[in-house]
């Protein structure tokens, strides 16, 4: 599984992608799986209610099903235009 | 004849004119031309902006930029749709995005343009960073953006 982070939910984890073997069935588990790193994971991705998720460059949410070969990525709330 | 739809994330800035004219003239019963640039102001909530930084999704951004054009095809009757995003490093007065809409008729070129921005704004993959003299810091997303895609939901097109 693909998971990448973005804008300053990257600089704050101090990451932007990594390759992971994960047998999360959906978003939840993988958070619950992430957030055993330490706080500061538990913080910005279980405990964080303005947390924005894709799956496969779709919008997604906690509740999303999750496949081993997917790619799923963290931001916050997105500020172009 | 399907919809010419142009969509480009770039460093590089754009020319609206050249825009304009790319977009109208293969149709001549387009009567109607509503183009919208963003720029990037030199303040922001009392704090002023030396230059920002532009971060995205690469792959999704085109992907969510893509099903807003069609969403706007359904909603209105358009001849064309353009959409420039810049990314990377800017400073106060250059230009971010271009919106341009190209209809028969002037309302539905200006409420598509509006409904693209709108939507743009709360679902493509974008962020923002800025650096004022306190330092840089990442662009919080504003509620009234969300205020203003809801406004889409009940409301009626032409």
């Amino acid at each position: 599984m693909l998971v990448r982070y973005f804008a300053s939910l990257r600089e704050q984890l101090g990451c932007d992608s990594e390759q992971i073997n994960s047998s999360a069935t959906s978003v939840e588990q993988l958070i619950t799986e992430l957030s055993q790193r330490g706080e500061l994971w538990q913080q910005l991705l279980a405990n964080n209610n303005r947390l924005q998720i894709a799956v496969n460059q779709a919008i997604a949410r906690r509740s999303s099903p999750l496949q081993p070969e997917d790619e799923v990525a963290f931001f916050p709330p997105v500020t172009g235009g | 004849m399907s919809t010419p739809v142009t969509i480009r994330i770039q460093a590089e800035d754009f020319d609206v004119s050249t825009e304009l004219k790319q977009l109208s003239t293969h149709d001549r019963t387009i009567g109607a031309l509503v183009s919208f640039v963003g720029l990037v102001r030199d303040i922001n909530e009392g704090q002023s902006i030396q230059a920002m930084a532009l971060e995205h999704y690469p792959g999704m951004t085109e992907k969510a930029l893509h099903e807003i054009a069609q969403e706007a095809q359904q909603r209105w009757p358009l001849q064309g749709i353009t959409i420039i995003h810049r990314i990377g490093d800017l400073m106060p007065s250059d230009q971010i995005v271009l919106v341009i809409t190209a209809s028969r008729h002037r309302h539905a070129a200006f409420e598509s343009a509006d409904f693209l921005m709108d939507f743009l704004k709360s679902k493509a993959p974008f962020w923002k960073k800025e650096n004022t003299p306190e330092g840089s810091r990442w662009v919080d997303a504003r509620e009234s953006d969300e205020i203003a895609l809801a406004r889409w939901n009940n409301s009626h097109t032409l």
